[in-house]
């Protein structure tokens, strides 16, 4: 019988080692899943992961990808430090893109410098506003916040889905579900030109190092970090659990908007009923993958980004359903919580006795 | 007091037991025997290996090596159902209660039985004959530690079993329940059962064991007949060396009140809590005040409260250096110069999952300025957790380890010491020895005398009564979230304590009288 | 009767019944001290493999087993990650919700579109051909009446056999469970594996009778308020029931908007669930002292046996 048994100390090399094994089970079994599917494998290998990334604009394409997933995953880890679990990044993420998208088209044609950062401001307030709505009812009600925050990105998604079939819909769109196209002054300034790279990704790196920053040498950090591994340590150093809550939710619900707004005024351009294949959730598993660590949120939001692209490539190329990205993206995490184990147990043979 | 029962062959023979942990022997070769009629005690320190034993014995744990002979066979006991088939019963220290179900559910858990009317009858017979009133339909929530207590000995008993352990069985128990208790285990030992009895107590084993086998550092060091030893003479096979005398002390100087608590009340913090009522206390420079009581009296919440945890309703309730403080949070008390060490180490005083630098960071980073331009300074904070690690002789592989790997004892000295060098005008300690091995009591006992002699006021709630009369100035006692009246430590009896704990208040008459006799 | 309101009924029954079911198994998960949040997930995949049964064989009773096995499978995975291998509970379900989302899509991709003629009616003889009443009662399909059952059978289970003596018992306090000698791992395996069943019945219910075909995501935030009603049911099997209800008759609301004169866009009307959800959770929320008395005491806390 195989046993698990403690180990005296978290093992530190494990912690690197294990999203590593992760990766690499993963991939095994993604093969496995493409041999049962029968697509050959070398072709499905070469489909997913390398074609995606062999050009200047594939490559582009991955940092568009993977800024959203980038910006979120850092709040998500700095919150789920604090044990503050906001799963609602989704609906964040559309609110954020609805008020973006509502200064822009308010100011339509307004050629100015202020259109756009207005568009931003707006955007980190109308996620902080959606994600207020869950730490209001923690801090007040008591109320769970898993909850709340997802039951708000159904919402959310009605919401979007009414606005652009409605209030805010192209009134020369021949009545398609979509708002007008951004003019230049409300689109995003492109980093590399003949790609869709914007200055989202340089946004991202931002948010990493800000986020470093935050979590190892603040005292609000600090706080955040202590409240989630012992929470009566932190009342008694004084740290107030309500005012974490609030902190670690609007965080996440401001850089969700920011993210939001990336994408209607980056890739789309415009606003459409749909302006996200998931970031909001996907951002929740880089946000383990990395650790929780801002640095490491940084690599698993581009290995994420990578599963998107080659999701799109082999339905492409092979003809493959997008929902494989799904897939790839469910065990992975799966294998990562299951390798975790390694940190904190060993794997012994049992005593028979 | 009692007869000694006739010596009959062993019922049960523990033979050779070792048994292992990574990075620690717990039991090295232990041989134990107990007999039918006789209370026999298993006595030693705080990780002598004492909760080991009775755990392999009850089927909790797998020796690595050793053999059980029952009545002369021997046996694999692999589970506590193979030890409960046999005739070993059980009452756990920490009570493994069911909170949420009535007494009756309890019970019929822990016996194989369905919770119907024919056990609810047992329980009645059961509990009446031996003394231990119980209601089977009350939910355990509703109910005190003693009465808890009484769940886990009728559950037993209803197994008519023929061995019964008890593991340190008076530790929440007041002086009253105490004495209960002994009648009742008194009791079933004339009926012929066999019962271990784990303490460190050496009165109540003195006064009720027949036998005693003495655990040290995870090995047998004695057997002894402990109504023939004294006291003394117990501890030092205990503890391995004679332990110090416990010195009076002369009465110190004190200054002007540095803390106090007016009319203090606060509501009880969950339906299983304690309410604070009308509490009042001040506290001098330069002096050790205690707080006598059994746990769950209060002294969470009044530790809660005075930490800043909780922010009591008035703000004058609280008042340090004559300002309020009642509404003030615990970082800011703690910036004023109240620092606190609660009862629980591991998750409140300290992050187990942080490191011991972290872990200084955590209270001292305001008093020690540990923040250079609003950023922690893990420089700073190392250079005090190795201050502390010195200081107070704190064993672990320097200021990056985990809080959580430190063996108990240490943990406390680095928690205390964390405090006391921030060089506190109030120090508030709550069971600062609890579990603590006698070396690292004796430090942290020296460190508050002699914060205390620097002119800080110092208040230590216990549970330890022989710690309270040993270094405090003034005792009182907790009961049911009413504080007593105060007496000099010198001027009254374990005794007289023991009627505060239970709620009653000393006749100045007898005070003076008793101490009069003991002079 | 109005031939309206007789219908109004049965819509709700029909909305209601999903939701008994997935939340009458996580309310049994969570009173073995286990939070599974990948209800979702699980009944995603559960309602995938029942279409794709059902449009094999053409069989209704296969096609519920499908979905009750697949729902298993599932919970046999967040068990066997969080219960063997330790890991976090929240993080787990979550990985598993997503988890379904995805794999279900990629089972149903050949799937949409497709329709199912729903499972038959189990027509009580006599009592079903009374007025009003044969209709509203004894005229369902096998699954609204096994709903009822199942909850009377949980209840019966939890409070009047030592099993569920048992099962409370692990979930109020594991510790004290293992002290006992209970077997804390294998109940809250069977306990897990019983939600995943449950999910997964609920999640064919969908795809079998609530709208007889498959879609992505047709569940639709259903196993998220399934995990809302435990709550609102304090843990209570009778309470679940009337609180489904409750949200079957809201998520019906608006399909009956239009027609009782209500002019709100349809997106609107279709946020009442979740803002009810949101609504009720405060409701009863507030109220901490009966949450802390209720809820099981180590629901989400990781147990390893040898400490």
């Amino acid at each position: 019988m195989i046993a698990l048994q403690r180990r005296a100390h978290p093992s530190r090399l494990m912690g690197y080692l294990a999203p590593l094994i992760a990766f690499v089970l993963t991939l095994l079994s993604g093969l496995l899943l493409f041999a049962l599917l029968g697509v050959p494998i070398f072709e499905a290998f070469h489909a997913f992961f390398i074609e995606p990334i062999s050009t200047v604009y594939g490559l582009a394409e991955l940092g568009v990808k993977a800024a959203p997933l980038v910006i979120i995953g850092v709040a998500l880890s700095i919150g789920f430090r604090a044990q503050v679990w906001n799963i609602g990044a989704e609906g964040q993420l559309i609110l954020g893109g609805i008020a973006g998208a509502a200064v822009a088209l308010y100011f339509y044609e307004v050629d100015e410098w202020f259109v756009l950062p207005l568009m931003i401001l707006a955007s980190i307030l109308g996620g902080m506003l959606w994600a207020s709505v869950p730490a209001l009812l923690k801090t007040r009600f008591n109320v769970n916040e898993i909850l709340t925050s997802l039951m708000l990105t159904y919402v959310a998604a009605l919401l979007l889905s009414w606005l652009v079939s409605g209030p805010m819909r192209d009134p020369d769109g021949f009545n398609f579900p979509e708002s007008r196209l951004f003019h230049d002054a409300a689109l995003l300034p492109r980093l590399l030109s003949g790609t869709r790279l914007h200055i989202g990704a340089l946004v991202a790196l931002g948010v990493v190092v800000a986020g470093w920053l935050l979590l190892s040498k603040t005292l609000l950090g600090f706080a955040l970090r202590v409240n989630g591994a012992a929470p009566r340590a932190g009342a008694h150093a004084g740290f107030s659990q309500n005012r974490l809550v609030w902190v670690a939710l609007l965080l996440g619900g401001g850089c969700a908007g920011v993210a939001g707004l990336f994408e209607v005024a980056g890739p789309i351009g415009q606003l459409l009923p749909n302006i996200s294949p998931g970031y909001g959730f996907t951002a929740i598993i880089v946000a383990f993958l990395g650790r929780l660590h801002p640095v490491g949120v940084l690599f698993a939001g581009l290995v994420m980004a990578l599963s998107y692209l080659g999701g799109e490539s082999a339905q492409i190329t092979l003809n493959l359903p997008l929902a494989v990205t799904g897939v790839f993206q469910g065990m992975l995490l799966f294998f990562l919580l299951a390798t975790d184990v390694l940190i904190n147990y060993r794997i012994t043979r049992k005593r028979q006795s | 007091m009692m007869d000694t029962p006739t010596k009959t062959p062993a019922l049960v023979e523990m033979v050779g037991i070792s048994k292992a942990y990574p990075g620690c022997l717990a039991n090295d070769s232990i041989d134990i025997s107990l007999s039918a009629g006789r209370v026999h005690a298993l006595l030693g320190e705080n990780g002598a290996g004492k909760s080991t034993l009775v755990k392999i014995l009850y089927g909790l744990l797998a020796q690595d090596s050793g053999s059980i002979h029952w009545q002369g066979k021997p046996v694999d006991i692999s589970s506590p159902a193979v030890a409960r088939e046999l005739g070993i019963a059980m009452v756990f220290q920490h009570f493994s209660l069911f909170e949420s179900l009535s007494v009756l559910e309890n019970i019929a858990l822990g016996m194989d039985a369905d919770a119907d009317s024919d056990l609810r009858n047992k329980i009645i017979t059961v509990s009446t004959r031996y003394g231990l009133p119980l209601d089977p339909d009350r939910s355990v929530f509703t109910l005190s530690v003693g009465e808890r207590q009484r769940i886990e000995i009728v559950r037993c008993l209803l197994q008519n079993p023929k061995v019964l352990i008890m593991d340190e069985p008076t530790s929440v128990l007041t002086p009253l329940e105490v004495n209960e208790l002994f009648a009742t285990l008194s009791r079933l030992a004339e009926e012929g059962m066999a019962i271990l009895y784990i303490s460190h107590k050496l009165e109540e084993i003195r006064k009720l064991c027949h036998d005693a086998t003495i655990l040290r550092g995870g090995r047998k060091v004695a057997t002894a007949d402990p109504r023939e030893e004294t006291a003394q003479g117990l501890a030092a096979l205990m503890m391995g060396s004679d332990i110090p005398k416990a010195v009076l002390r002369e009465q110190s100087k004190t200054g002007k009140t540095l803390f106090s608590l007016s009319q203090l009340n606060y509501p009880a913090l969950d339906q299983n809590g304690i309410s604070l009522q009308g509490i009042n206390l001040s506290i001098s420079a330069g002096e050790i005040v205690g707080i006598a009581g059994v746990a769950g009296n209060g002294q969470d919440e009044l530790m809660q409260v005075i930490a800043g945890e909780v922010l009591a309703h008035l703000d004058d309730a609280i008042s340090l250096h004559d300002s309020a403080i009642g509404r003030q949070g615990a970082g800011e008390r703690r910036k004023r110069g109240l620092c606190c060490v609660p009862e629980e180490r591991l998750g409140h005083a300290a992050v187990p999952t942080l490191s011991l630098t972290e872990n200084v960071f955590l209270t001292a980073h305001h008093r020690k300025a540990l923040r250079i331009a609003g950023l922690v300074s893990y420089r700073r904070s190392r250079k005090f957790a190795n201050e502390i690690i010195q200081r107070f002789n704190v064993q672990c592989n320097g200021p990056a380890s985990l809080a959580g790997s430190l063996s108990g004892g240490n943990l406390q000295k680095f928690i205390v010491g964390r405090e006391i060098l921030q060089a506190p005008n109030v120090l508030v300690v709550s069971q600062p020895t609890w579990g603590v091995d006698a070396g690292a009591a004796r430090a942290i006992h020296d460190a508050l005398r002699t914060l205390a002699d620097e002119g800080a006021a110092v208040l230590l709630v216990s549970q330890d009564l022989d710690e309270l009369m040993q270094i405090s100035d003034r005792i009182g006692a907790l009961c049911a979230g009413r504080l007593s009246n105060f007496h000099q430590t010198s001027r009254v009896t374990v005794q007289q304590v023991g009627l505060l704990m239970g709620g009653e208040s000393i006749d100045r008459q007898a005070l003076n009288a008793d101490s009069g006799a003991d002079a | 009767m109005n031939e309206i309101l007789i219908l109004t009924i049965l819509t709700i029954i029909t909305a209601a019944t999903p939701l008994v079911y997935a939340a009458i198994g996580e309310l049994v998960v969570e009173r073995a001290g286990v939070l599974n949040l990948g209800v979702e997930g699980m009944m995603l995949a559960g309602a995938v493999c029942s279409f794709a049964t059902a449009h094999h064989t053409g069989s209704g009773m296969a096609a519920i087993v499908a979905g009750m096995l697949a729902g298993m499978l599932m919970a046999l995975l967040f068990a066997f990650l969080t219960l063997s291998l330790q890991s976090s509970q929240v993080a787990t379900g979550l990985a598993l919700t997503i988890f379904g989302v995805g794999l279900s899509a990629l089972i149903g991709q050949s799937l949409v579109g497709i329709a199912f003629e729903g499972l038959p009616s189990l027509n009580i003889p006599m009592l079903s051909n009374l007025p009003v009443v044969g209709q509203l009662l004894f005229s369902h399909d096998i699954l609204v009446y096994g709903s009822f059952v199942l909850v009377a059978a949980v209840a019966w289970f939890l409070n009047r056999t030592r099993a569920g003596l048992v099962l409370r018992s692990v979930g109020d306090s594991h510790d004290a469970a293992h002290a006992l000698g209970l077997k804390v791992i294998r109940v809250r395996y069977c306990a897990t594996l019983f939600g995943g069943a449950c999910a997964g019945i609920g999640g064919s219910y969908l795809s079998l009778v609530y709208t007889p075909m498959w879609g992505e995501n047709m569940s639709a935030g259903r196993g998220w308020i399934a995990l809302a009603l435990v709550v609102f049911a304090v843990w209570q099997p009778g309470r679940l029931l009337l609180g489904a209800y409750l949200f079957g008759g809201i998520s019906i609301l608006q399909l009956h908007a239009q027609a009782l004169g209500i002019n709100v866009p349809s997106q609107l009307m279709s946020m009442l669930p979740y803002v009810t959800t949101i609504l009720v959770l405060v409701l009863i929320s507030r109220n901490r002292g009966r949450i802390r008395r209720n809820a099981p005491a180590s629901i989400g806390q990781p147990f390893h046996p040898t400490t």
